[in-house]
């Protein structure tokens, strides 16, 4: 993977946690979205948020990369905190990749060109770098052959892999991944949670907010489990499946587990 | 269920009796025009195009005499009208409309609701209704002749019409036209060299300032050095009228302002409907990916946008042409006005005249959804 | 180690939901956010509010406060000592109220005038009602019933002792109404046979739907006009000749059906494939299959469109002056010409009031295409 060279970055620690969120408070309007929220994330490591929906997950996660503000509290990421200095915000976007529900890959550029935008355009690669980058995770992500059509022509399970390695070309050192396999078809998650399943042995942060329990059983540090907007649980996976400690998770797994 | 061959045979008797009381009905009604036409004297053919108009039009953009010129002439000046009406009032209201449609999406509260407070209002007035304010509210009220207003710039003011500076060209403006040119081919060229260097070294090129700079500095520079070939014959005021200059008739300013606003109206729905066609995951993507908004902007969400806006956008283009014909109301010699006004009630020829004045805007209006369906079919082929 | 790194971690007890800190909500927070979240943004802000405060005082002080509201002739809107600067002249309209509304249609029947808008507005209200019972019958109402029952009305049936009135007499809003109606009330079941006749396999049916649709939405609605204004007298033996006003609304009402088309077919393009083979499979013949499956979810689907091309088929309806129609707009125009009302303010008072009236009109009906389009939304949830 190659290392960031930009200078903004070069201020990063590389020795405190990926993440670290102290007394998070978020509402919308009167909607008391996020109640205070206290989480580190070290690095390297994989961290899976479960829980029902409406309980502030995705909300959670888009705060790391400032896709959401917030009202109360710090969020500090990688080192730089988040303010509403765009400066700052740029820094820790180039650091954290995301990858989206929707997958939202760029419907007028091609495979390729997607995956090399951000690279020209952002750390200012010349083009045969960008594309040699790119090409190299398009093979990661097992698509190198798609590199030069158009999103449509992609089937769902494809596209999100584009998306992982459309964030990857930015070489990134957290990745964010929002629901990657709830808009996919059943017989496509497996791909796409495989090619998951890659990245976490790569030594790489993730931070993943999912119902696929079965990966977060094989890849997760630990598992989160957040509901109305706080979190209730954490555990390690092994330990928070078999014997889910509080009342709430208790019930959500019920639910989720059959 | 009849037979597919059974229903073959309906489906063909069903064409033929149409094609059949369709034919018959026109001959019919084209026999009682004929009779009709002749009963009344009224010539028949295109002659009359060769014969002499013997009427005035108060705005000519091409030579034209009532005495000498032909109806064929009458209708090349209106032709010429109605294009420039039609051509000033596009520019505007794109202008307006992609203004106001960007502002309905502003997120400062006061700016949006304007903007939609002026599109709302427009839209659901009649066009007819705002050129006639234009016209007989606004522009009544400018001053006569012996009060005209005079303007910074040498411009004269009047409710005969807006008497602006005409420039006249010297020979060495040909220079400046060519450097002009050149410059922009320039700009074209470097704008390809830079890409060029871009996609070699990574570095991008600020090349805005620089071009705008060279645009405008180079052209300035022969201009004075060719002796300033350009001058301007100022309007003055004469006895009965206003002498020199070039004249803007109210009736224009009234179209051009009606039409402007108007149709700006109804393109900035069209464009606020583009730009938020464009999901915000897609600017969510962009800016997780670190990209700033103007990039953004320009690389993810105008041309996504303009997809969408394009097709709809011509739409209004074409009413906005076609809307044009409405200086009947107010006397501007359009095509409509001077053609199948004048030159009908002059000729009596109503068949002809209307004919050829609905083949003007139908070729328009054909040539335009040809270029569209091109433009479609090429998208389509890209994004498949 | 804090709580925030530990490796396992229960909360103990729940965090309650707060309110919002208070300089970011209420109408503080909201000020913040959308008036003035930037330099620029406060920027705009002081030049929209000082746009407001310039032309706002001046329209309100002119169209209500110093309008005169009564008076017999122009001397209650001329300036004079008392006011300096004169307003809107509603007098005036009061005044021409009845012609705007009625045109030369004689005094002493304008109640019949009344009872046809009484009885179109029941039609339109049954119709646009959607949640109206039996709109079938609504449909037969209005598009059967109601206009037999509007000829007799207004045009006169001699031999129910309603007295024939030429429709050189009519005028206003009373025409106005009558275009805008008998518009859709045809162009809507024209535009439906040709949208099927579009979409037909037979090539002369399409062929010719096509070349009529392309040709009337190519030309300009003026020209449409005097083609009928003109042209019609001349296409019929003499003794057929159509009265101006008809001939206006068949230009009008071709007009509006090539564009009602496009927006029919738009909503027959819209309904999935699979509708038009379960009715094949269920034995349905064409019509039936039209009429009963497709056309009524069609125009459902378009119904918001239908009502925008209705908006414009209003607003086109000033048109017909071009071949002398006295519509509501030209009996202003005619009005406001008027020596015993002229002043310096009575074109601009007879303006607003038009432009009132249709800004209302079409206004309402946007809201309610809004609606339409609102609740089909939810249905299809």
């Amino acid at each position: 993977m190659a290392k960031p060279t930009d200078a903004a970055d070069a201020g990063a620690s590389r020795s405190g946690p990926a993440v670290a969120i102290a007394g998070l408070h978020k509402w919308y309007g009167d909607f008391h979205v996020l109640r205070d929220i206290n989480l580190e994330v070290a690095r390297g490591e994989r961290v899976v948020i479960c829980g029902p929906s409406g309980g502030g997950k995705s909300t959670l996660l888009r705060c790391i990369n400032r896709l959401e503000d917030w009202q109360r509290g710090r969020v500090v990421v990688d080192g730089i905190e988040l303010t509403d200095d765009p400066k700052q915000i740029v820094a820790v976007r180039r650091d954290v990749g995301m990858v989206f529900q929707q997958f939202n890959l760029f419907p007028h550029l091609t495979v390729l060109e997607n995956c090399t935008l951000a690279p020209i355009w952002v750390r200012h690669m010349p083009k045969k770098d960008a594309e040699d980058l790119a090409m190299t995770y398009l093979r990661r992500v097992r698509i190198p052959e798609q590199a030069h059509k158009y999103p449509a022509r992609l089937s769902g399970g494809q596209q999100q892999r584009v998306a992982i390695a459309r964030a990857l070309c930015m070489s990134p050192n957290i990745m964010l991944f929002d629901e990657p396999t709830s808009s996919l078809d059943p017989e496509m998650v497996k791909e796409v949670l495989d090619t998951m399943e890659e990245l976490a042995s790569d030594g790489i942060t993730m931070l993943v907010v999912s119902h696929e329990m079965g990966f977060a059983r094989q890849v997760a540090d630990r598992v989160i489990f957040m509901a109305d907007g706080q979190i209730v649980e954490i555990n390690e996976p092994k330990a928070f499946f078999a014997h889910p400690a509080h009342e709430r998770t208790r019930l959500f797994l019920q639910q989720v587990l059959r | 269920m009849p037979s597919r061959h059974a229903r073959r045979f309906v489906g063909i008797a069903l064409q033929a009796a149409l094609v059949v009381i369709v034919g018959g009905v026109a001959y019919a009604a084209f026999r009682n025009a004929a009779q009709n036409l002749a009963d009344a004297h009224i010539v028949s053919g295109f002659a009359f195009w060769n014969n002499t108009a013997g009427f005035d039009i108060s705005q000519a953009l091409i030579d034209y005499s009532p005495s000498t010129s032909t109806f064929g002439r009458a209708f090349w000046v209106g032709l010429l009208n109605t294009l420039l009406a039609a051509g000033i009032s596009l520019v505007l209201a794109t202008v307006i409309g992609f203004a106001a449609g960007i502002a309905q999406l502003s997120r400062n509260w006061l700016v949006a609701h304007l903007a939609a407070g002026y599109v709302g209002l427009v839209r659901n007035v009649p066009l007819l209704l705002q050129l006639l304010f234009w016209y007989n509210s606004v522009l009544v009220s400018l001053p006569q002749l012996h009060g005209s207003m005079a303007l910074p710039g040498g411009g004269i003011l009047n409710n005969r019409g807006l008497f602006l500076p005409r420039p006249q060209v010297a020979p060495g403006f040909g220079y400046v036209v060519t450097a002009f040119v050149v410059c922009i081919a320039a700009v074209a060229l470097i704008r390809i060299v830079i890409r060029r260097r871009q996609d070699r070294t990574g570095e991008p090129g600020h090349l805005l300032w620089f071009a705008a700079a060279l645009i405008i500095a180079v052209p300035a520079v022969v201009f004075f050095a060719a002796g300033s070939p350009l001058s301007f014959s100022v309007p003055r005021m004469g006895r009965f009228n206003v002498e020199g200059g070039v004249e803007i008739l109210p009736e224009l300013a009234a179209l051009v302002l009606a039409l402007s606003i108007y149709t700006g109206a109804f393109i900035a729905e069209v464009v606020r409907a583009g730009v938020l066609a464009v999901s915000r995951g897609q600017t969510e993507a962009a800016q997780s990916l670190g990209l700033r908004s103007g990039t953004t902007l320009r690389l993810i969400v105008i041309p996504q946008a303009m997809r969408v806006i394009i097709p709809p956008l011509t739409s209004q283009y074409l009413n906005l042409i076609k809307n044009s014909s409405l200086a009947v109301a107010i006397g501007y010699p359009d095509l409509v006005q001077v053609f199948a006004g004048s030159v009908l009630n002059l000729t009596g020829q109503a068949v002809e005249v209307i004919a050829i004045t609905m083949a003007v805007y139908l070729a328009v209006s054909l040539a335009t959804s040809l270029v569209m369906n091109l433009y479609g079919y090429a998208i389509a082929v890209e994004e498949r | 180690m804090t709580t925030a790194a530990k490796k396992t971690y229960r909360r103990e007890t729940p965090a309650e939901s707060l309110p919002p800190p208070r300089d970011r909500s209420g109408a503080l927070g909201w000020l913040r956010q959308n008036l003035l979240a930037s330099p620029l943004d406060m920027a705009l802000t002081v030049l929209c509010l000082a746009l407001i405060g310039w032309a706002v005082p001046p329209l309100v002080r002119f169209f209500v406060l110093d309008a005169a509201w009564s008076g017999a002739d122009r001397a209650a809107c001329l300036a004079s000592p008392q006011h300096p600067e004169p307003g809107a002249c509603w007098a005036f309209v009061r005044a021409w109220f009845g012609f705007f509304v009625y045109g030369f249609y004689p005094l002493v029947a304008r109640w019949r005038v009344d009872l046809f808008f009484a009885t179109l507005a029941f039609g339109i209200a049954w119709l646009a009602w959607l949640s109206a019972p039996r709109r079938d019958l609504g449909a037969v109402y209005f598009f059967i019933v109601l206009p037999v029952l509007a000829f007799a009305l207004l045009s006169g049936a001699p031999r129910l002792g309603l007295i024939t009135i030429p429709t050189e007499l009519w005028g206003g809003i009373l025409v106005t109404v009558v275009v805008a109606t008998v518009g859709i009330v045809v162009s809507l079941p024209l535009g439906i046979l040709l949208a099927l006749a579009r979409r037909s396999d037979l090539p002369a049916v399409r062929g010719l739907a096509v070349a009529f649709i392309e040709f009337v939405r190519g030309v300009p609605l003026i020209t449409v006009l005097f083609m009928a204004s003109v042209m019609l007298p001349l296409f019929v033996p003499e003794r057929l000749s159509p009265d101006k006003l008809l001939r206006a609304l068949i230009g009008v009402s071709l007009f509006a059906s090539a564009y009602m088309a496009e927006v029919v077919r738009g909503g027959l393009a819209a309904i999935p494939r699979g509708q038009y083979e379960a009715a094949r499979a269920l034995g349905l013949p064409y019509w039936r299959m039209m009429a009963l499956v497709v056309l009524p979810q069609a125009l459902r689907i378009t119904l918001p469109n239908i009502v925008n091309t209705f908006i414009g088929l209003f607003k086109d309806t000033t048109l017909v002056f071009a071949v002398g129609i006295f519509d509501f707009l030209r009996t202003v125009e005619a009005a406001r010409a008027d020596p015993h009302w002229v002043t310096p303010v009575t074109s601009v008072t007879g303006y607003a009031f038009a432009a009132l009236f249709y800004f209302l009109c079409c206004y309402g009906m946007s809201r309610y295409a809004r609606s339409v389009e609102l609740r089909l939304a939810r249905h299809r949830r």
